[in-house]
């Protein structure tokens, strides 16, 4: 349910609050407010996507380098992705979260959440060359 | 904006604020380096001052979003001079504070607000590691 409510938020959060991520969604219309961004059906769509790979690390923890290896390359070679991008968008999450759960977001809720995001964004960044 | 959600609903005082450093040692442990010195276990005395100390003076940055340099100025030798704290951890610090402006604010927190906080944070490091060198 969480996956639900918070699944395109992350993205369009990201790209109201960090602009210059918008280069990479210029086939997606309209991004001209953070009105249009927030009802864009194609960031809705993207967004839903990004959270539910998330979702993939989470399912395997152990084994998150070659959960995302195939998206790593993905990120490096087809869509020439500055991996700092990651970071800022595991943050977002973070905050998302935190807006979600409220009290329940514990320090030590979001010191695991950071090792999370801090996991993930380096299995993506892992097959840059 | 910011100003607004300061200022109402009560959340200088809210606890949430003040523990604000107690969820950065947490959250980034590498933080508790700056502070040998203190009581760091969960909830302490010194870590609540701590952070009304750091909140107070975010406020005084809120009332002087004009004059930033001048206001922060003290606390700009202060860092530069004595403390000398790694700029990274103004983002770290910064992070942890819009946790916390989320946990509090919930969907008050759009991304509208969020953005206007992060540059403000933003400005406020800037100004904190401006004497580095």
């Amino acid at each position: 349910s969480c996956v639900c409510l918070c699944s395109c938020l992350p993205l369009s959060r990201l790209l109201i609050v960090y602009p210059w991520t918008q280069r990479f969604f210029s086939a997606f219309g309209n991004l001209s407010s953070p009105t249009a961004i927030i009802g864009n059906p194609k960031v809705r769509a993207h967004g839903k996507k990004v959270l539910t790979s998330f979702g993939d690390a989470v399912k395997n923890l152990d084994n998150i380098k070659a959960t995302y290896a195939k998206l790593s390359e993905l990120h490096c070679d087809k869509l020439h992705v500055d991996p700092e991008n990651f970071s800022l968008l595991g943050d977002i999450l973070i905050i998302v979260l935190a807006t979600h759960f409220k009290r329940e977001f514990t320090p030590a809720c979001q010191a695991a959440w950071q090792k999370l995001v801090r996991v993930v964004a380096h299995a993506l960044s892992y097959k840059y060359h | 904006m910011i100003k607004w959600s300061l200022e109402g609903g009560g959340l200088w005082d809210s606890l949430s604020l003040t523990s604000l450093p107690g969820r950065m040692f947490c959250v980034y442990p590498s933080t508790k380096t700056y502070f040998p010195h203190f009581d760091l276990h969960h909830d302490s005395e010194q870590i609540r001052h701590h952070g009304k100390k750091v909140v107070g003076a975010l406020g005084d940055a809120v009332r002087h979003l004009d004059n930033l340099s001048a206001t922060l100025s003290e606390l700009s030798n202060l860092h530069a001079y004595n403390l000398r704290v790694d700029p990274v951890n103004f983002k770290l610090l910064s992070h942890c504070f819009q946790v916390v402006l989320g946990v509090h604010l919930g969907r008050e927190y759009t991304p509208q607000v969020h953005v206007a906080y992060d540059k403000f944070l933003a400005a406020v490091s800037a100004v904190l590691a401006e004497k580095y060198r």
